[in-house]
C-alpha cells in the first residue's frame, strides 16, 4: 500500500520538531486556507470532504458573500443580474470547514501561524494561500487605488463592478468609454475583450453612437482574432484599439478632469476603466513566498511554495508557468493541492497532477467562443501540451452551443468550488 | 479566534516536499539551443527584441504562425505556396522542416542540410520557443512541452480500477458536469453505463467523437486512468 511518505527535508523542520512540546494525538493536522474565492474555497472544500474529518481546515475569508469576476462581464453586458454572481459558504461549513470571517494580516513562516486582523492567531501545519490579485503600484500614471471611485478597476467584482455599469448606464450620448488595458501577466487574459464586447452590446442598445477606445500596452491578445472579427460583426466602428505601436503603451490617466494621455495627447472620455498591472495578493508576500517578479514561484506537481514546504500557493498569485490566472485554473490547481496536502498529512495515496483550463467569452448574445488547454507538470514550470481554440468563421449555431456550455460550466465550477 | 499555543502533533514530521514524478517533458533545453542557434543559425536568421530580416526572415513568434508569413521577407515560391496550403508552424512541423528542409519543403531557399539529431534539435527547438507567444497570456499559443501519458507509479498501476485515483481524476470532470446530474449547456454524466463511458472516452482520445474539451480532456488519459474513473462512478450507481 501506497504511501506513508515521511521525509525530513530540513534541518529547521527537524529541530523545531525536536525543541516543541509534544502532545500526541491531541489535535488533528491543522490546515489553514487563505481567501475564499476559486482557489481558496475549492481547497477548502476538498480537504474537509475527502479527508472525511482527519483534518482541521480553517477558511479565512474577510467576506460573507463573493462575488465571481468570471461572468461579471456578463453582467455588465446586462445577460445577468448582479446577485447572480453571489455565492455564500454555508456549504462549505456544512462540509466541516471552519469559517473565520476575518482578514489575514500577516504569517509567521517559522512559528507556523497566521495573525488575523483582527488580532487572532491561527496556528497551522500547511497553509494555502489564494488572495487572489493586487495591483501593482504606479502601473497606470495619475492612478491610485483611491482613484477607483472614479476610474474603476472592477477587476475584483463587487462594487466596483455595480460603479462600472453605473457610469456605463449614465454615459452621455455619443460618449467615450475607455478602457486602460493591462499589461501581462493578469488575471483571465481574455478578460478586458470579452468587457469591450460586453459594454459595446449595451452600448448598441441604449446609445448607439457612443464609443470604446481600448489602450494597450500588449501587441497582442488571447482570442484577438475572434474579438476582432466579433466586434466587426456585430458592433462596426465602435471600437478602437490602440496598441503600443500607436501609444496605447505610453498612457497616463487624470481622475480629475476625465482626461487620458495618450503619447502626451490629451482625450476627454465620460466613463475610464482602469484595468493596471497585478500581482499577488499583499499576503502572499507578507508570508515570504513572492519573488521579485511579485507571484509566487510552485512547485509543478503539488502547487507547494518553492520558498515554504509548509506554504501552498493557488491560482491567481502563483507563478506556476503556462497556465493562464482564471478561476478554472485556480479551481483545477486547488484539487492538486488538495491531494497533495491530503498524502503528506493523512497518508492518502498521491496521484500525478493534472491541470487543465478553458475561458469562455461572450461577444454578442448567443456568439460564444473559447480557449483551452492541458498542462502537465515538469520540473522547471507546468507546461502547456495541448491547445484549442475557437475558429474564426463558425456557424451560429457552434457559438450558440458555445455559450450555452458556458452557462453550464459557469453552474458546475461554481457548484465545485462552493458546494 | 484560537490562541497561539501550538501544539505539535507528530505529523509535523511529515513537512517535507511531496515527491510526484513530474509527467511531461520540455521540448529541450534551450541554454543549450541557444548555442547551437548562435552557431548554426544566427549568420542568416535574427531572434529576440528588435529582431528584422536578414539573409532569412526573423523568428520572433515563430510558433503558431503561418509559413511564408512574415511581411515584407522575399519567400522562395515554394515556402509561399505551402502558407497558402495551409502549413503552420508547430512543434511537429518544425521538428520536421530543421531535420530536413527540403524533406518538407521542396524549394526552400534555406540553405541548411538538417539537423538529425533528435537531442540538438529539441534543444533548438525549444530556444526558439521562447521567443513566441506564452501560454500563459494566450492560452491558445503552442504548448511548450510535450504530452507524456503519465508515469504511474507501479502502485497505482498494479490496482485494476483504482476507485480512490478515479475520485480524484473525477475532480476534473464536475468542473463542468454537475454531481446532481444538472444538464443545462453541459451534458450530465451520473448514471451512465461504466462501459459506455469507457467506449465514449476512448473515442474522445481517438478523435472519433468531436468535442474540443472532451477531446483535450480524454487525450492525456491513459487506459488505467480511464478504467479508474470507470471504477469510481460505478461505485456512485450502488
Ligand atoms: C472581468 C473578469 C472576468 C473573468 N472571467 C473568467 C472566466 O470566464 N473564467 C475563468 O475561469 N476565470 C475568469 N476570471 C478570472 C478569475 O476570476 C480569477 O482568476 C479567479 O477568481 C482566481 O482565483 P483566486 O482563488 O486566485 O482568487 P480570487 O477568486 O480573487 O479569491 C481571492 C479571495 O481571497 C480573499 N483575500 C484576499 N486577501 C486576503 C487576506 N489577506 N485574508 C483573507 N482573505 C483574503 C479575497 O477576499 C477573495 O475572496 C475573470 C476575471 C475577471 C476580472
Amino acid at each position: 500500500m501506497l504511501n506513508r511518505r515521511i521525509f525530513i527535508h530540513s534541518a529547521v523542520a527537524a529541530t523545531a520538531a525536536l525543541s516543541a512540546p509534544r502532545v500526541l494525538g491531541q489535535t488533528k493536522p491543522r490546515v489553514v486556507v487563505i481567501g475564499g474565492g476559486a482557489g481558496g474555497a475549492t481547497v477548502a472544500r476538498y480537504l474537509a470532504k475527502d479527508a472525511a474529518g482527519a483534518l482541521d481546515v480553517t477558511l479565512i475569508e474577510p467576506n460573507a458573500t463573493y462575488y465571481t469576476c468570471f461572468f461579471s462581464n456578463l453582467y455588465l453586458g446586462g445577460f445577468r443580474e448582479f446577485e447572480s454572481l453571489a455565492h455564500g459558504y454555508d456549504a462549505i461549513a456544512a462540509a466541516g470547514v471552519t469559517l473565520v470571517q476575518d482578514m489575514a494580516a500577516g504569517v509567521d513562516p517559522a512559528a507556523r501561524t497566521v495573525t488575523l486582523a483582527g488580532g487572532g492567531v491561527l496556528p497551522y501545519d500547511r497553509l494555502v494561500i489564494s488572495p487572489g490579485i493586487d495591483f501593482v503600484e504606479g502601473s497606470v500614471p495619475g492612478w491610485t487605488l483611491a482613484d477607483a471611485e472614479v476610474m474603476p478597476h472592477a477587476y475584483k467584482a463587487g462594487p466596483q463592478t455595480q460603479l462600472l455599469k453605473a457610469q456605463i448606464e449614465a454615459m452621455p450620448e455619443g460618449g467615450l468609454f475607455c478602457m486602460v488595458a493591462p499589461p501581462n501577466p493578469y488575471r483571465c487574459p481574455p478578460g478586458p475583450y470579452e468587457r469591450v464586447s460586453m459594454v459595446a452590446h449595451m452600448l448598441t442598445q441604449m446609445n448607439p453612437t457612443a464609443k470604446i477606445l481600448v489602450l494597450d500596452p500588449k501587441e497582442k491578445y488571447s482570442k484577438q482574432a475572434l474579438f476582432e472579427e466579433g466586434w466587426q460583426k456585430h458592433y462596426s466602428g465602435m471600437v478602437e484599439w490602440i496598441g503600443p505601436d500607436m501609444g496605447g503603451n505610453v498612457v497616463e490617466v487624470r481622475p480629475g478632469s476625465m482626461e487620458v494621455l495618450i503619447d502626451g495627447e490629451v482625450q476627454k472620455v465620460d466613463v475610464c476603466n482602469v484595468i493596471p498591472g497585478q500581482m499577488a495578493g499583499a499576503i502572499a508576500a507578507a508570508a515570504g513566498v513572492t519573488d521579485a517578479t511579485g507571484w509566487a514561484p510552485v512547485d509543478p506537481a503539488t502547487m507547494q511554495a518553492r520558498a515554504d514546504a509548509n506554504i501552498y500557493v493557488l491560482g491567481d498569485a502563483s507563478a506556476q508557468g503556462d497556465m493562464p490566472k482564471s478561476a478554472f485554473s485556480a479551481n483545477s490547481q486547488a484539487k492538486v493541492a488538495a491531494m497533495a496536502i491530503r498524502a503528506e498529512l493523512t497518508g492518502s495515496k498521491l496521484f500525478p497532477a493534472k491541470y487543465s483550463n478553458t475561458c469562455w467569452s461572450l461577444i454578442a448574445p448567443e456568439d460564444g467562443v473559447k480557449v483551452g488547454a492541458s498542462y502537465e507538470p515538469t520540473p522547471e514550470k507546468i507546461a502547456s501540451v495541448e491547445s484549442f481554440i475557437s475558429q474564426t468563421g463558425e456557424d451560429a449555431a457552434l457559438r450558440k452551443a458555445t455559450y450555452e456550455e458556458s452557462l453550464g460550466w459557469y453552474e458546475g465550477i461554481t457548484a465545485d468550488i462552493f458546494g | 479566534m484560537g490562541g497561539a499555543g501550538r501544539l505539535l502533533a507528530p505529523f509535523a514530521l511529515l513537512a517535507a516536499a511531496v515527491c510526484t514524478p513530474a509527467a511531461a517533458n520540455l521540448i529541450g533545453d534551450a541554454d543549450r539551443g541557444a548555442t547551437l542557434f548562435q552557431r548554426q543559425c544566427s549568420a542568416c536568421h535574427r531572434i529576440g527584441p528588435d529582431a528584422v530580416n536578414r539573409v532569412g526572415p526573423q523568428l520572433n513568434g515563430l510558433y503558431g504562425r503561418r509559413a511564408g508569413a512574415v511581411p515584407e521577407f522575399p519567400y522562395s515560391k515554394s515556402m509561399a505556396r505551402m502558407g497558402s496550403d495551409g502549413l503552420t508552424w508547430t512543434l511537429e512541423t518544425l521538428d520536421a522542416y530543421v531535420e530536413n528542409p527540403k524533406a518538407l519543403v521542396s524549394g526552400t531557399r534555406m540553405a541548411y542540410k538538417g539537423l538529425k539529431d533528435d537531442g540538438p534539435r529539441a534543444d533548438l527547438l525549444a530556444f526558439l520557443r521562447d521567443y513566441s507567444d506564452r501560454p500563459r497570456d494566450i492560452p491558445e499559443a503552442e504548448p511548450t512541452a510535450r504530452k507524456t501519458l503519465p508515469d504511474l507509479a507501479p502502485e497505482i498501476l498494479a490496482i485494476e480500477g483504482d476507485a480512490e485515483y478515479g475520485a480524484y481524476l473525477s475532480s476534473e470532470c464536475s468542473t463542468c458536469h454537475q454531481r446532481d446530474g444538472t444538464d443545462r449547456g453541459i451534458p450530465s454524466i451520473t448514471e451512465w453505463p461504466a462501459e459506455d463511458f469507457v467506449i465514449a472516452m476512448h473515442a474522445y482520445k481517438e478523435k472519433l467523437r468531436p468535442h474540443p474539451v472532451m477531446q483535450m480532456m480524454a487525450g492525456r488519459l491513459s487506459n488505467e486512468e480511464i478504467a479508474a474513473l470507470a471504477a469510481y462512478f460505478a461505485t456512485l450507481e450502488e
